[in-house]
């Protein structure tokens, strides 16, 4: 390399020079018409507001035009799946919340789907039905807060707040189902912790209900504004193939036009009785992404308002208590109850020896859980597939070749949320 | 023809040499096969135009910790085509703790792979990057190997210069 590279701010004593060192390898055939005699090497994050928590980028520029780019990723890192090892299956619920925090539910929900899966077992209907409705609840959250600070990366500020507005609905929704806001840990294997309340049913009624107009609200601010649309418009576009190729999954898989949902293609819970609209979008850029998320929130919208409609009376748990920690009323009155929910509380639920993948939709994409089991209380190995992971893995193909300004709206489009990443 | 029959059937077709364990557990399908033939079939199940596994899911370790190998990939395939999950399998040894790399197969590989060198010290034949994903570079343990305590090892972790 004969060019002169240009450092910020003593950036040699913080990057690690192998970074450096890829960064200066990488090939690049981005065509720039008047290239600068020099090159310029930028840290962005882990601290920046625009990198949507702990990520960190490394930008090799020219001029404007990033020319390489490398995400760094580890500093969230908390070690889940060490964590999982040595832990029973019931306790490692409320960890699931701090995974993809902005919908811990939709993790509750995976992890307990992809247990119940190794011990072979099934939740009764309607816990099935109130899990549905969690998730598609916790995916309208997500969306919502998407939308938001994408619109926010890009300098929409309002839309921020409007659209946190209505998250702020479901959040209270949850207040009453679960007790708590963030992290629900509302789910239990074999069904849910309790039934659903009147009240909550009726909050759910009410936000569905306004919800459409409200969103359409929020939507009109950034719809039809120049500023907004020019700004995402064909920034960031990653093709079919290469989004397949990359591992993405979601949403940002659906704005490059391949119609691939889990809740379709392999359906888990009671998917295959609603009846809902995967929409896809054909450009894979900036814009589109926006699109998919208001567009997959109104059908999460659609599904919630049918599984309260068809939701079945009966039980939330399981009774099966050799795999299902009984109800309280039962263990203070039964003496095998009693029994088993020692055995369980002391040495967990044993499934049997094996292995399984599950994975859920979840809102950034596929949420999978791979379980081995050597027939013990805790799991032999557990293996978090997390969406943003993979989808991070794209950021590279999508800013190389794009502006400086443009990184930020492409991180925002692609809705990273670090604990998931970082596991 | 099922896709589980099809996907054995063109497999022993296509290497009549190699050994395959195919196992079934809860429907899913496993195959395991020596590591040196890893991105032949790896290349084999993706460009197979019935089968068609364009998308690595994921590839991670497991460690057995008191088995004579050590250590299993696991890698999860998926084919958009036949709406099949595919898991597959090989045996890696502590004493040549390393395998072939399959992210010029599937680029999502690359950064699974290095995952997976970074919490189990697999070392990946022919990978364009490998350096640790999570970890910081000079960290000298793996974390997820059996053998590294869940409370970690005091000092190994070093504080940032003041």
């Amino acid at each position: 390399m004969d060019k002169k590279i240009t450092d910020s701010r003593d950036i040699r004593d913080n990057v690690h020079p192998k970074i450096i060192q890829v960064l200066l390898d990488a090939d690049t055939d981005v065509t720039i018409e008047d290239a600068l005699e020099n090159e310029m090497i930028l840290n962005m994050g882990p601290q920046h507001p625009a990198t949507h928590g702990v990520l960190r980028l490394v930008l090799r520029l020219d001029g404007e035009t990033v020319i390489a780019c490398v995400p760094e990723l580890g500093y969230l890192h908390r070690g889940y799946e060490k964590l999982a090892e040595n832990m029973n299956y019931y306790e490692f619920i409320p960890h699931t919340d701090r995974l993809d925090y902005i919908s811990p539910m939709a993790n509750n929900v995976a992890w307990v789907l992809a247990v119940e899966k190794l011990a072979g077992i099934e939740a009764p209907p309607r816990a099935q039905y109130i899990r549905m409705m969690v998730a598609e609840l916790a995916r309208i959250a997500s969306h919502l807060v998407a939308i938001g600070s994408f619109a926010m990366d890009v300098g929409a500020l309002t839309i921020f707040l409007w659209t946190l507005r209505e998250r702020e609905k479901i959040l209270d929704i949850w207040d009453i189902l679960c007790g708590a806001r963030f992290t629900n840990s509302y789910t239990r294997i074999g069904g849910v912790a309790n039934d659903i309340q009147p009240e909550a049913l009726a909050k759910a009624k009410w936000f569905i209900d306004q919800f459409d107009e409200n969103l359409t609200e929020c939507e009109k601010l950034i719809n039809t504004n120049r500023i907004f649309v020019d700004r995402v418009d064909g920034v960031g576009v990653i093709n079919k193939e290469d989004a397949i190729d990359l591992g993405f999954t979601g949403p940002n898989l659906r704005a490059s036009g391949v119609e691939y949902d889990l809740r379709i293609a392999q359906p888990y819970l009671k998917y295959n009785e609603v009846d809902f609209n995967i929409p896809t979008f054909a450009e894979g850029d900036s814009l589109a992404r926006y699109f998919i998320r208001a567009d997959e929130a109104r059908e999460s919208a659609k599904i919630v308002r049918q599984v309260i409609e068809k939701m079945p009376e009966g039980e939330v748990l399981l009774n099966q208590p050799k795999k299902v920690l009984p109800h309280k009323t039962e263990i203070y009155t039964k003496m095998e109850e009693l029994i088993y929910d020692f055995i369980i509380v002391n040495f967990g639920i044993n499934p049997p020896e094996g292995e399984i993948y599950h994975a859920i939709e979840g809102s950034k994409g596929e949420l999978g859980f791979y379980l081995v089991s050597k027939g013990e209380g805790h799991p032999w190995k557990c293996k978090i597939r997390s969406p943003t992971f993979n989808n991070i893995q794209a950021l590279p193909k999508l800013v190389v070749g794009q502006m400086i300004s443009d990184v930020v709206a492409i991180i925002g489009s692609i809705d990273p949320i670090m604990g998931e990443a970082d596991k | 023809m099922e896709i589980k029959e099809l996907l054995q059937q063109k497999l022993k077709e296509q290497f009549p040499e190699t050994d395959f364990e195919f196992s079934e557990f809860r429907e899913e399908l496993t195959i395991k096969f020596p590591k040196e033939k890893v991105v032949e079939i790896s290349s084999f199940l993706k460009s197979d135009t019935e089968l068609e596994f364009i998308q690595c899911s994921d590839v991670t370790a497991i460690d057995w910790a008191k088995r004579k190998n050590r250590f299993t990939i696991v890698y999860n395939i998926y084919s958009f085509k036949n709406d099949f999950r595919l898991r597959l399998k090989a045996d890696v040894d502590e004493s040549d703790c390393s395998i072939d790399s399959v992210s010029l197969v599937w680029k999502a590989a690359n950064w699974q792979e290095r995952e997976t060198y970074d919490m189990y010290g697999i070392n990946f034949n022919g990978h364009p990057d490998l350096r640790r994903m999570y970890m910081p570079e000079d960290f000298e343990h793996y974390p997820l190997r059996k053998d590294f305590p869940l409370l970690g090892i005091p000092g190994s972790l070093p504080l940032p210069k003041k």
